[in-house]
């Protein structure tokens, strides 16, 4: 790649910084991208990296700081004017309309499009691009219908539709399964080598090591490293972004399950608009102080799993009991009375209310106690003391507690969540996807958390995608697949093979290409 | 060059204050317009319509007790729009509070003539709040659009009345109206016009405050209202708190009823369907669902109705006239409160 350096970059920032009402986000910050080049941008949770990239695309508008666009300088005011300049981004979140077709998505927004848009013209043109890209998608199917990992290849499309050059993935592999990952790592590959570039945010070193040809470490909103990924390992990367050594391996009491917390009985959850339940006939037990680990790709049914235990979704048969006590038809309110805390899937769309305050957020499960209220009258003084004592035990970045939670990045809003159903947590905890979107640091301190909750007595049901987080954490993995429970392994006694075999449902074949 | 409209990174306050006046003083000019265009004087329009609102004790205390009702059901429907539930049946809320009144005062004839009053209130409340109750257990059980169904129930409502007046509890002498109350069950008067409803309208600001902004109650509904699922998620029942607040959201409508026809008309009869309900619904958003900028806000445009008609006599000028000023006002003041979230931004021509 050394002729490369010979070439202009496209993307050149050059001393670039942002402020927002007490945090400097990008302090002096340079970066630059070549053709064909990936860049991984790697730091911690508030390190910046989503912020300098949003300048990028017109979101927000630098402080100070200039942008050259293939050797220009170049004036960014809006996603509009970024896109022009062949520049797309792909968000944590997508951004596509639910009950929109595929097509419609990817025409959505264009500028020249006429009064009535040739359709069949259009649909032609995306078949055409996503073969190739080896993007499958029917240009009819309606966003609803699509799994996660379909619905980014729509975003993809999309921006390879409107020409972008230099593509920018936040986040892309974290919410999709391992061989969508390695699906996606094809697609980019191909487009670089038709002189695309692209800049990879991610927490992830594995994929820095596979996906990326340069690595730019930011910390606290400034560069502290670049250097070419063959030079590094992911344990210096990760030294790098916390500034110390990381543990890669966690302490623990060894497994001494106390009585039956939760008991799960053939509990089925029908399906109204599907031929296929969400669940069918799920049995499980989880002890004091045993982890419980849920593996499977997701959307086999775990969320429904977390939901109908916590009273969010009606339970079509069997039982379910908390302390031996049936509540299988208990509601949330209940449930939370009865001492069960639950992180889940989704931190802003369920775990935080984004236009409340960080400290209003974190009492969100404790302002019916004592600590917070009295008779009925909130205690506004204890909620910030509260909120105080939270926010530092779980270090979450914010300038205040006054900032509304929408206002925090991804990882700081997952912490704030994190912190508030830790802390109320009173014997059974129900974690999915608890480090999503969080950096080694954090990952490393919510299942050191995990783990101390554990030996404490609590009984933890812990859902995630990451079969080694699962191995490092959990007592017991048991597999979800369409909805049933395929086998609970006691992590000593299996392996990876084993369980990959299990999460893929045995009588299925992967339908990777 | 073009001009966009784009989100503010945070919200701004000065902007919060400063708007509000911009907008004012951009309605005050395009009212001139008009004022010019039919030949009047803006200048002495302006003055007319300040001396008709606020020129002397006795227009002063009329267009307090204008803004006594438009208050209160400002802050009534205030009450269901922070769950994001457009109560837009305040009207006919209104109106079933002045038809509880009135069923009291004419038929509850066993009562001492000192309890009509206070009982005539809470009958008025009490059916204001069963009205509204209906469409809050209509989306609450089965998700019926409440923007339909409270709508619909306002003209169930005033159709209703006028069937009363006119015919089932007309009174005996004239063509339309029912008797007139007792005049020991009126609502007594404090000041000049101004009765003693002004009490209880900003008893009820205060309450109301201390509810929404104090409480765990309060606390429940603004999550309700800012994220459901989250809210449903914390343990708070959404279907309990629709239907809760839309029983208080219609009590405080139906008291503004009750109230104002025990204070005014002290019966039933046309006019019972002025426009307050609806016109709550303009005070609640200007004043941010905020119990006590709905006082100020509410005082603002009484003001503009009284001084609209003092300018139809001053000036000489057509009714409707009144009416266009108004609505000059209303608009941009509306329409600027979009930047106190958003600004304003210049795009230069894309270069190259």
């Amino acid at each position: 790649m050394n002729q490369q350096t010979l070439l202009t970059p496209v993307v050149r920032m050059e001393h670039i910084s942002k402020h927002f009402p007490g945090v400097l986000a990008n302090d002096q910050v340079s970066l630059e991208l070549y053709p064909g080049q990936v860049l991984a941008l790697l730091g911690e949770n508030g390190a910046g990296k989503s912020t300098l990239m949003n300048m990028l695309v017109g979101l927000y508008r630098p402080d100070s700081g200039s942008i050259y666009i293939r050797g220009e300088l170049a004036d960014i005011q809006s996603p509009q004017d970024s896109m022009a300049l062949g520049i797309g981004m792909i968000h944590q979140e997508f951004m596509l309309v639910g009950n929109m077709t595929v097509a419609e998505n990817i025409i959505l927004g264009l500028r020249d499009l006429p009064f009535v848009p040739k359709l069949d013209e259009i649909k032609t043109k995306i078949t055409e691009l996503s073969q190739r890209y080896n993007l499958q998608v029917d240009p009819d199917a309606v966003i609803h219908d699509l799994s996660v990992g379909e619905q980014q290849r729509v975003e993809i499309l999309k921006l390879v539709y409107r020409g972008a050059e230099i593509l920018i993935l936040d986040e892309p592999t974290a919410v999709l399964t391992p061989g969508e990952s390695r699906d996606l790592n094809k697609i980019i590959k191909k487009m670089l080598n038709e002189g695309k570039s692209a800049i990879f945010i991610t927490h992830k070193m594995d994929e820095v090591i596979e996906f990326s040809h340069k690595v730019q470490v930011l910390r606290r909103g400034k560069t502290v490293n670049i250097c070419d990924t063959k030079e590094v390992t992911p344990r210096d990367l990760a030294n790098m972004m916390v500034g110390r050594d990381i543990l890669f391996s966690l302490d623990r009491c060894p497994f001494n399950p106390g009585g039956v917390k939760l008991k799960v009985e053939h509990v089925t959850v029908n399906n109204p608009l599907g031929s296929r339940p969400f669940l069918d006939d799920v049995s499980l037990e989880i002890h004091q102080g045993e982890i419980l680990g849920i593996a499977g790709v997701a959307g086999n049914g775990q969320s429904q799993l977390t939901e109908v235990i916590t009273g969010l979704l009606p339970c079509s048969a069997g039982k379910i009991y908390i302390d031996n006590k049936e509540m299988s038809h208990a509601t949330p309110l209940q449930i939370i009375r009865a001492g069960v805390s639950h992180i889940p899937s989704d931190r802003g769309a369920m775990g935080t209310v984004g236009d409340m305050s960080v400290g209003e957020n974190l009492s969100m499960k404790k302002y019916r106690t004592k600590e917070i209220s009295q008779g009925g009258i909130i205690k506004r003084s204890f909620m910030r003391a509260f909120a105080d004592k939270l926010i530092k035990t779980f270090v979450i970045k914010t300038p205040d507690q006054n900032t509304c939670v929408k206002f925090l990045s991804g990882g700081n809003i997952q912490k704030t969540v994190l912190a508030r159903e830790i802390d109320s947590c009173g014997g059974l905890l129900i974690a999915v996807y608890p480090s999503r979107g969080l950096d080694v640091g954090a990952t490393e301190a919510v299942r050191q958390n995990l783990i101390s909750q554990r030996d404490k007595g609590n009984a933890i049901l812990l859902v995630s995608e990451e079969l080694e987080e699962l191995q490092m954490v959990a007592d017991k993995i048991a597999v979800m697949f369409e909805g049933r429970i395929m086998g609970i392994k006691d992590v000593k006694e299996t392996n990876t093979e084993e369980l990959g075999l299990l999460m893929a449902g045995t009588t299925t074949v992967r339908r990777d290409a | 060059m073009r001009l966009a409209v784009v989100k503010r990174d945070t919200k701004s306050k000065s902007m919060a204050v400063l708007i509000p006046l911009i907008s004012f003083i951009v309605s005050l000019i395009l009212g001139a317009i008009v004022l010019l265009a039919s030949k009047s004087s803006p200048l002495q329009a302006y003055s007319a319509m300040l001396k008709g609102a606020f020129g002397n004790a006795r227009r002063f205390q009329y267009t307090i007790v204008e803004a006594i009702p438009l208050l209160m059901c400002g802050l009534g429907v205030g009450i269901a729009f922070r769950l994001k539930f457009w109560n837009i049946g305040a009207e006919g809320q209104y109106v079933w509070g002045a038809i509880g009144i009135t069923w009291v005062m004419q038929f509850w004839k066993f009562l001492p003539t000192f309890m009509l009053l206070p009982i005539g209130l809470v009958v008025g409340m009490l059916l204001g709040a069963a009205w509204a109750g209906i469409p809050g257990f209509l989306k609450a059980q089965w998700s019926v659009d409440e923007t339909l169904t409270t709508l619909m129930l306002n003209y169930v409502a005033i159709g209703f009345a006028e069937y009363l007046y006119i015919n089932a509890w007309k009174a005996p002498y004239g063509n339309m109206g029912t008797p007139e109350f007792p005049e020991e069950a009126w609502l007594t008067q404090v000041w000049g016009k101004v009765h003693s409803g002004l009490f209880i309208a900003l008893a009820l600001v205060v309450i109301l405050w201390f509810l929404l902004y104090k409480t765990r109650w309060g606390f429940e509904l603004n999550m309700i209202g800012k994220n459901p699922r989250a809210a449903r998620y914390q343990g708070v029942s959404i279907k309990t708190n629709i239907v809760l607040a839309m029983l208080i959201s219609g009590a405080i409508c139906g008291l503004a009823g009750s109230m104002n026809t025990a204070a005014i008309a002290h019966r039933l009869t046309k006019g019972v369907d002025s426009g307050y309900g609806f016109t709550g619904i303009i005070i609640a958003w200007m004043a941010g669902l905020h119990p006590f900028a709905s006082i100020l806000v509410a005082i603002v445009i009484a003001a503009l109705k009284t001084g609209a008609e003092s300018l139809q006599i001053a000036m000489k000028l057509p009714e409707s006239m009144g009416e266009v000023l108004q609505g000059l006002v209303l608009l941009p003041l509306l329409a600027g409160t979009i930047f106190i979230e958003h600004r304003l931004k210049i795009i230069k021509q894309e270069a190259q």
